[in-house]
This record gives structure tokens, sequence and C-alpha cells, in this order.
């Protein structure tokens, strides 16, 4: 006869039959990829690289999850852009050290005579160094954002990266005015005396006066390597701005295409920027005596006038006393 | 030197200006973009 307890028995021995029966078909199942070889290859052939669909929310262009011309973007991106723009600044850097091991420092051939005159008024200097420390600022910033994590992060750790990287985003966005306003006021103050003429030519045959002693070829206030430099800061900072400005406010102006070209654009032109200043900072401090005096104090001795800026000097002097005249 | 310094206070006032601007007139990417039911935060 079935008693309580034997129906009981019966009831849990078959319970955990099942649920033993449960736990050995579990263990059985394989996943799909394991049953099915992953396929990514016929899919997106299938659907010609793209992958769009439908949203709701208000931004509509998340319902395009992949496009071929992303995946090129970015192989241009980590790859090209990176590798030559790297190599370019380090060539940069080794040339500017070789150069300087040949040449050595441009002197004064004829001595500091002790006597100035004023090369750059205060308007003149305040300009260049509110446009060039905030240049400072976005050139490293702005390299951190292309190099920092291959370059940086192994040497301070994640943590640290990511708050240096954070002030150096935030910096890099709000010093683009200073930047703006500063290469906007060098156009009001210096575009009359950077036209080309004849005497451009001159200095260049003549190397600049920098490549061999006892050459100095004649240049008003300034010569055609400055002029050569004014010209491209004007469009760097055009092309820095336009397409820097693009990506700070995403799709106001531009679609997907455009704003993957704006970042392009923009990390190509930045590095060539930060390769041209780099030159600039050497020969305005380590490779030319007296040099930096022009925008440091605004006097600069009135040898060094003479020999470079023979024109300009003529015309300074002339009825004019140098400072250090009895 | 004291172009350097002027010009390096002007540069960071600027950006401290432009910065508060750009705050007060943006609203943020997770704002503009998505409905107020799929946010997390209340930004």
């Amino acid at each position: 006869m079935l008693t309580f307890e034997t129906g009981l028995r019966i009831l849990r021995r078959a319970a955990a039959a099942l649920l033993l029966g449960v736990v050995v078909a579990f263990a059985n199942l394989t996943p799909a990829a394991a049953q099915q070889p992953a396929n990514d290859a016929a899919l997106m052939e299938a659907l010609k690289g793209t992958l769009s669909g439908r949203v709701s929310i208000p931004d509509e262009k998340s319902g395009l999850l992949q496009q071929p011309r992303g995946r090129e973007w970015r192989e241009m991106r980590e790859g090209p852009v990176k590798s030559f723009g790297g190599w370019l600044l380090v060539a940069v850097v080794v040339g500017l050290c070789a150069f300087f091991a040949w040449r050595g420092r441009v002197r004064v051939e004829g001595g500091l005579s002790g006597r100035t005159i004023e090369r750059f008024s205060p308007t003149e200097r305040f300009t260049h160094w509110l446009t060039a420390v905030s240049f400072i600022v976005l050139g490293l910033s702005g390299l951190n954002m292309s190099f920092g994590r291959r370059l940086i992060l192994p040497l301070i750790g994640p943590d640290a990266f990511a708050g240096l990287t954070e002030i150096g985003k935030w910096s890099h966005d709000y010093l683009s005015f200073a930047f703006v306003l500063g290469v906007f006021l060098m156009a009001v103050i210096w575009l009359r005396h950077n036209f080309f003429n004849a005497l451009d030519a001159q200095w260049f045959k003549d190397g600049g006066g920098i490549l061999k002693k006892g050459v100095h070829p004649p240049s008003s206030k300034f010569n055609a390597g400055q002029k050569i430099l004014f010209w491209a800061v004007m469009l760097g900072a055009l092309v820095q701005a336009v397409s820097g400005y693009m990506l700070m406010f995403p799709f106001y102006f531009a679609d997907m295409a455009g704003m993957q070209l704006s970042l392009l654009v923009h990390a190509v032109s930045g590095i060539l920027f930060v390769a041209l200043i780099l030159a600039h900072i050497y020969i305005g401090t380590l490779g030319m005596e007296g040099a930096f005096d022009a925008m440091g104090t605004g006097q600069v001795d009135v040898n060094w006038a003479r020999e470079h800026h023979s024109l300009w000097a003529k015309e300074e002097l002339g009825g004019a006393r140098a400072h250090g005249d009895d | 030197m004291k172009a350097f310094w002027t010009g390096t206070v002007a540069a960071i006032v600027i950006a401290i200006v432009a910065g508060f601007i750009l705050k007060a007139e943006n609203e943020s990417a997770k704002a503009a973009f998505t409905t107020s039911s799929a946010r997390v935060s209340s930004n």
C-alpha cells in the first residue's frame, strides 16, 4: 500500500533525477559560435559594409551603427597620420640638433656694442606672447591627444594619464580663443611688414645669413624667413581654427564625413605647425645670439640689428639715439 | 619680461571666460542627443 512517506520519497527522488537531467542537458549545450563559426566577412559583404536602422531618439545619426568610411578614417588616423607625423617631429628635432652641432650659435660677428634700440614695442611683445603661450599649451595637449596613449600612458599609468588628458582637453578647447585672438592681433600689427619684395630673393640666395659667417644679406623689419613664418602662421591658424571649431561644435556645420575630414586635417596641420614652431623656437633662443632679447625685453643690440636687419636698423637709427649712447 | 607675463595672464583669463560662456550656452552632448527617459543622470 502506498503511504504518504513512500510517495514523498518517490517525489524527492524524481525531483533529484529531474534536476540532474537539467544540469546534464545544460552542460552539453555548446555556444552558438562554436556550433556556427563566426561569419562576419560574409555578413559585412551582404550588407556592403554598412549597418544601419531606425531609431526614435533625437540623435538620428545613431541609427547608423557602422560605415566603411569610418574604418578607412580610423586606419588613416592610427596609421599614416600618427607614424609619419610622429617621425616628422623626431626628424625636425634631430635636424635642429645636427644643425646646431655643425653651425653652432650664430654670433654677432662685430661683437655686442652695449648700445640697444627698441625692436618690438610692448604691444607687439604682448601679442606675440599671448599667441605663443597659447600655442605651447595647444601644441602639447594636441600632441598628447595623438600620441599620449602610446608614449605617456605607459610611463605614468592610466589614472594619471586620464587626469592629465582631461586637463589638456579643456585647456585645448578654451585656450584656442586666446590663440585665435593673438593671431588676429598679429595680422593687424604686422601685415604691412610682411609683403615679399626683391630683397627676399637675395636673402634666400645668401642662405639667410646663417649658413656662412660674414654673409649678412640686407633686410627690413622682417627678413624673408620671418615673412614665410608669418604667412605660415596665418594659414596654419586659419586651418586649425576652422577644423578645430568644427570638432568643438560637432555636427553643427558638417556631417559625419565632414567631421572625419576635420579631424584628419586638424591632426596633420597641427603636427606641421608644431614642426615649424620648433624651428622658430630654436632660432629665437639657442640658435642666434641676441635674438631672444627682441621679444624678451624688446631691446636689441645695435650691432645685432645692423648685421641681421640692416635696412631696419638704418631707418631706426637715422637721427635717433640708441640706448647706451653717451 | 612684463609682456610675457601679461600675455600669459591674458591667455588664461580669456580661456576661463570662454569656458564659462560655453558651459552656459551649450548643453552637453548626452543631453543634446538623448531624451530625458534615456538618461541615467539628470543633466
